[in-house]
């Protein structure tokens, strides 16, 4: 029988994956983006999980405004991304480093 | 019938946000910077009619079930009405300050006021946030525009640098928070802040304590609370003058107001869980703000780490967790807005013979010897922040560290004063390169006179005058204060 508790781990490692993907990798600013992506989705199924088994419809909702945020969140992401590579010529995230201190 | 009355509770958002989407329409056939100044000005007549529509609540200390809109998920309190005051007030002067830097550049946009609109109802959302989903919207709506903002000259590699790291390290910041609040939504069965009140007064389970810590961590990250500082430096020197001055004002009152209710109300039950995070971030934050200062020659990285410092201050009076130490957290933070704003236009207002800003502490060497007004100014600034007796700074300090004293914590608040003879240090250090060095006759240029006058009103209120203003402050502060402990 699948609990709720095997959602949870799932999802926590899904939110450890997209933190370590934030900070180990050192390539590219796209995989940044797709890591971000992956904790949101890790506290959308964590959401919904606990919503269906609290038998309580708040998680789902939520869960929508997190999808509609995500969005709105990616495009501007991808906007400052724009800019950022018309300036420089590149998106390689050690490159990122016109400040220090 | 009930729906109009929630409306009529969230007059100030919606006020913004209609007059931020007019604006923002009208924006588009905006062709010079006249039309752009326009615009600007329009911004700031609407935050002044958001002030005049909050004055009332703050004045009759509004708390309760009236105070409630739609079913319970806002709240149009006296002390949401106090951050948000502070919010306007701060929001306006990062306005006023920005026509005349980013127009020398041609790079002044109409879109800037609006996007400052959006931040600041945003921030409204936060500071009125009476649930887990009205706190992330509000969130979410202050930083995207926030994003935006850091990265508005688009052609600066600097700042097109600070909008990056700044959107992915608060958009991590905000899925730290977000997990936190699935937690505890998943162990208290509520987004409620008074649900999940009730639910934890019992005990706090594990995932409960994970929900919390995760929480604090991503509203820490928004404050720039140490250990989730290293992105404020960076943002605060890339992004443009202006919208740093907005930065350190605006956004960090209403994190620093979300994360009292959060504390307070929602976790109020538990507050022996959060005092000891709340009391290392403090200390943290006093320590490495007053250390990593010390080496900076960038006046803005040096007024980041001087914001981070502050914040550790801060802290010690949500430590307290007592209706005194928020009371004077709200006191501290009406005069922290003055220094920071004060501070960040003194910055905007050196400008070599060319008109180029100037940003470097070697440059305004000797700074007495021909700017002798503004160099007294950024003077009382730097004491004032150090928190040296005659001046304002000095009282909110006191106020915090009393708020501690008598909540029984007196090795913090002994420990915090230790710390903030650090942090002298490098204030004074600005001081002294100011007036004792070798003048090197850089920062020589005119500056606006709207700079100036904003700046002699910061002075003016940072000066020992201000202490007149400490019975009205602090009636009002207790009164706001008090609507967090109302059950």
């Amino acid at each position: 029988m699948i609990g709720v508790e095997h959602y949870v781990v799932v999802s926590s490692i899904l939110f450890v994956l997209g933190v370590l993907g934030i900070f180990l990798n050192r390539k590219n600013v796209i995989i940044i983006l797709m890591a971000i992506e992956l904790i949101l989705l890790s506290v959308n199924l964590n959401l919904v999980a606990f919503s269906s088994f609290l038998g309580d419809l708040t998680g789902q909702i939520f869960a929508m405004f997190v999808l509609t945020v995500a969005a709105a969140e990616a495009a501007i992401g991808l906007a400052i991304l724009v800019i950022y590579f018309r300036g420089r010529g590149t998106i390689a995230v050690d490159d990122v480093n016109q400040m220090k201190g | 019938m009930d729906w109009l009355q929630s409306l009529r509770l969230v007059a100030p958002e919606l006020l913004l946000s209609i007059a931020g989407l007019i604006l923002l329409l009208a924006s588009a056939w905006a062709r010079c910077d006249r039309d752009a100044r326009v615009i600007t000005w329009l911004s700031v007549a609407t935050l002044a009619g958001c002030a005049v529509l909050v004055v009332p609540t703050l004045w009759s200390g509004a708390h309760g079930p009236e105070t409630l809109a739609f079913s319970g998920l806002y709240s149009a309190n006296a002390f949401a009405a106090f951050a948000k005051l502070l919010i306007y007030a701060a929001a306006g002067a990062s306005l006023l300050v920005a026509p005349a830097f980013f127009e020398r550049l041609g790079a002044y946009r109409p879109e800037y006021p609006v996007l400052v609109l959006f931040a600041v109802m945003g921030m409204g959302i936060m500071v009125s946030a009476t649930n887990l989903l009205t706190l992330y919207i509000g969130l979410e709506l202050n930083s995207l525009a926030a994003y935006v903002l850091a990265a508005f000259l688009r052609s600066d590699d600097r700042s097109a640098e600070a909008g990056l790291k700044y959107f992915v390290l608060g958009s991590l910041a905000s899925g730290i928070l977000l997990f936190g609040i699935s937690l505890t939504y998943g162990f208290t069965g509520t987004i409620d802040f008074a649900g999940i009140a009730t639910a934890l007064q019992g005990g706090l389970s594990t995932g409960a304590t994970f929900g919390l810590v995760f929480v604090l961590a991503g509203l820490a990250f928004k404050i720039s609370a140490v250990p989730f500082h290293m992105w404020t430096p960076d943002v605060y020197e890339g992004a443009p003058t202006p919208v740093t001055t907005f930065f350190a004002s605006a956004p960090k009152v209403a994190a620093l107001g979300l994360t009292m209710i959060v504390s307070l109300q929602a976790f109020g039950t538990q507050v022996s869980a959060w005092q000891p995070i709340v009391i290392f971030a403090a200390l943290a934050s006093i320590v490495v703000g007053a250390l990593g200062a010390i080496g900076q020659t960038n006046l803005k990285r040096l007024l980041a780490y001087s914001s981070i410092n502050n914040v550790g201050f801060l802290l010690i009076g949500l430590a307290a967790a007592t209706p005194q130490g928020a009371a004077g957290m709200l006191v501290y933070l009406t005069i922290y807005v003055a220094m920071t704003i004060g501070g960040f236009v003194a910055v905007l207002m050196l400008k070599d013979a060319d008109g180029n800003p100037v940003e470097e502490l070697a440059d305004i060497a000797g700074l007495s010897s021909h700017r002798k007004v503004l160099a007294a100014c950024i003077a009382m600034i730097m004491f004032s922040l150090a928190g040296i007796p005659p001046l304002f700074g000095f009282w909110g300090k006191f106020v915090v560290f009393q708020a501690a004293v008598q909540a029984g914590l007196i090795p913090l608040a002994a420990i915090g004063i230790a710390a903030s003879v650090i942090g002298a240090f490098y204030y004074l250090k600005v001081v002294k390169v100011m007036y004792f060095d070798e003048p090197a006759n850089k920062a020589v240029g005119q500056s606006d006179w709207i700079h100036q006058a904003l700046l002699a009103l910061c002075a003016l209120f940072i000066s020992p005058a201000g202490y007149l203003l400490t019975k009205c402050l602090g009636a009002l502060a207790a009164t706001a204060a008090a609507v967090l402990f109302h059950a």
